[in-house]
């Protein structure tokens, strides 16, 4: 396997890594599963390229496709917490209605931004080797991410967003407003997925409708992975875990086309992925795994 | 002491509203508990305990009457809205506690309760020592897991936990739904006289539904019994203090012929 490939699998990794902290938010804070997601993403992507494309600044680009990632949140928020859709459904609505106003923002099914100014394209990333210009914006974008909810969750506004997930009926019993909790965790989940979107779309060099197919299967696989190979761990060191496991995920991916499958046998390989790890606890409950290796490291007396 | 805290006046509240399965839950219900009362609130199954609790905490809006707070209306204060004065602890464990928060997180939003959360630093470290001193007044080991997530504690932790957390910002208004009956005679028995304890100490306004005859005639200084949606029996004082079980028993079976 060429060094190339394998820095490339990093950079991916990073900016991939968006999504999985996006979703960590509801599918493990909020504790539901967000369908949303898969047209956010879409979304985000198709709003920065267009916004490129009419000469807009590819940072503020960026921007938008984080502003339209929450727009999205905020409408199946609505929609789960005041119209009381069931939270599955909700998502699949707006992800559905996501695809005809993806049509609209970029007048076709793709749009490309071929000779377009892009992040990628500033002049410091321009300097560095190949490969290492993603890597660089990603650590930058995952830092601030990161850091930033690391803050949130240790305020009392972030605190009261826990006490949601955990416990719906008891942190309304304290007084937290757990529909504005729930409507403003899938805004800032939809945001970064919208952020994801909008620099995998520059890392591509296009924006596609169909982008979306498939991406809770890669954000949930950065969660899941993270969480399989870290184990116990606090909220912050797991926040963490799930850029570990985006970047792990995409060694999976690497290893897997190497061994001969091409790249649209992806979405199988993606959920088969995923349904391993999440069915490990299953094996090894069957297997009795964790028994046979504390066999095989203590010292026989 | 007779000043008058909560009212109720004429409360009816009905569930599954304008359906085929309409029902009148709580029946021209009338009430007023004065400031310190300590009422324990007895009734067979479905006569109307819990919902007398849900109606007064908000969780179910009400088809006429009204209810008051220190002669103000409440009716069309959220449930939000009404925990700034308003606190309870539920039957099951699993309900006052989120389980993947620490002992002293859950703590801390307990601390703020009815108030508004904002972008600002929590700072848990600060009210640690608080917190342990409290915690210790439960003589349950809890003051040695302020870092344990709720979810590992035992039943009787987690109950006694629940109850600190809420009387730990001081309520006008207490609702203990039966909060001991899910753990076992002696740790029931003991979180009863902590509860005891604590309401007494800090002259708490508090109703209290139990099933126990004798933690009913034990405790508080105020009984009621509520049966198909109204309250039939209320006494106090002197007149609680001579009430045996053979006399509630007797009048439990008259209801039910």
């Amino acid at each position: 396997m060429s060094i190339g490939l394998g820095v490339s699998a990093i950079g991916q990794g990073l900016l991939w890594a968006t999504l999985g902290i996006g979703l960590f938010l509801t599918f493990r804070i909020l504790d539901f599963p967000d369908m949303t997601v898969e047209g956010t993403f879409p979304m985000g992507a198709a709003t920065c390229v267009a916004a490129i494309n009419h000469g807009i600044d590819p940072f503020w680009a960026t921007i938008m496709a984080i502003g339209v990632g929450m727009l999205c949140g905020l409408v199946t928020g609505l929609l789960y917490t005041k119209g009381k859709i069931p939270i599955l459904l909700a998502g699949i609505l707006v992800m559905t209605a996501a695809y005809s106003i993806d049509l609209r923002i970029m007048g076709r099914a793709n749009l490309t931004l071929l000779n377009k100014p892009t992040l990628l394209k500033t002049a410091f990333l321009k300097s560095l080797p190949e490969y290492f210009d993603s890597i660089v914006l990603g650590m930058i974008v995952i830092a601030i991410v990161t850091i930033a909810l690391v803050y949130f969750l240790q305020t009392d506004l972030g605190q009261a967003f826990i006490a949601t997930g955990d416990n719906e009926k008891m942190a309304r019993s304290l007084g937290i407003k757990t529909d504005n909790m729930q409507i403003m965790g899938l805004m800032i989940s939809n945001g970064l997925i919208g952020l994801g979107g909008a620099l995998v779309a520059q890392n591509n060099g296009y924006a596609d409708v169909n982008m979306g197919i498939g991406i809770i299967v890669i954000a949930l696989a950065s969660i899941i992975i993270g969480e399989v190979a870290f184990g116990e761990l606090t909220m912050n060191q797991r926040l963490v875990a799930v850029t570990l496991g985006s970047i792990l995920y995409r060694f999976v991916l690497l290893v897997v086309l190497r061994l001969g499958f091409n790249t649209n046998d992806l979405q199988l390989l993606s959920a088969i992925v995923l349904a391993f790890c999440m069915m490990l606890p299953v094996f090894q409950k069957m297997f009795n795994i964790k028994h046979i290796i504390k066999r095989g490291v203590t010292s026989h007396d | 002491m007779t000043k008058p805290i909560l009212e109720l006046r004429n409360v009816v509240t009905k569930v599954n509203r304008n359906t085929p399965e309409e029902l009148t839950l709580l029946k021209g219900l009338n009430l007023t508990i004065n400031e310190g009362d300590f009422v324990t609130v007895l009734g067979s199954n479905g006569a109307g305990k819990s919902t007398l609790f849900n109606t007064i905490a908000g969780n179910l809006s009400i088809d006429s009457g009204d209810i008051l707070l220190r002669g103000k209306s409440i009716v069309n204060e959220s449930e939000e809205r009404r925990t700034r004065f308003l606190s309870r602890v539920f039957q099951d464990p699993k309900l006052g506690t989120a389980p993947r928060m620490t002992v002293a997180e859950n703590l801390l939003l307990a601390a703020k309760r009815g108030q508004g959360r904002h972008l600002v630093p929590r700072r848990l470290r600060k009210a640690l020592p608080h917190f342990k001193e409290i915690t210790a007044t439960m003589n349950n080991g809890l003051d040695q897991r302020l870092d344990t997530p709720t979810g590992n504690l035992s039943g009787g932790q987690r109950q006694a936990l629940s109850f600190l957390m809420a009387t730990l910002k001081r309520p006008d208004i207490l609702l203990l739904d039966e909060h001991t009956a899910a753990l076992d005679p002696k740790t029931s028995q003991e979180l009863m006289q902590t509860t005891n304890d604590r309401i007494t100490e800090e002259d708490l306004t508090c109703l209290m539904i139990t099933h126990h005859l004798d933690d009913a005639l034990t405790y508080g200084n105020r009984l009621i019994v509520i049966d198909n949606g109204q309250i039939t029996f209320d006494v106090a004082g002197d007149e609680k203090k001579r009430l045996t079980q053979e006399k509630l028993y007797s009048f439990f079976s008259d209801l039910d012929g």
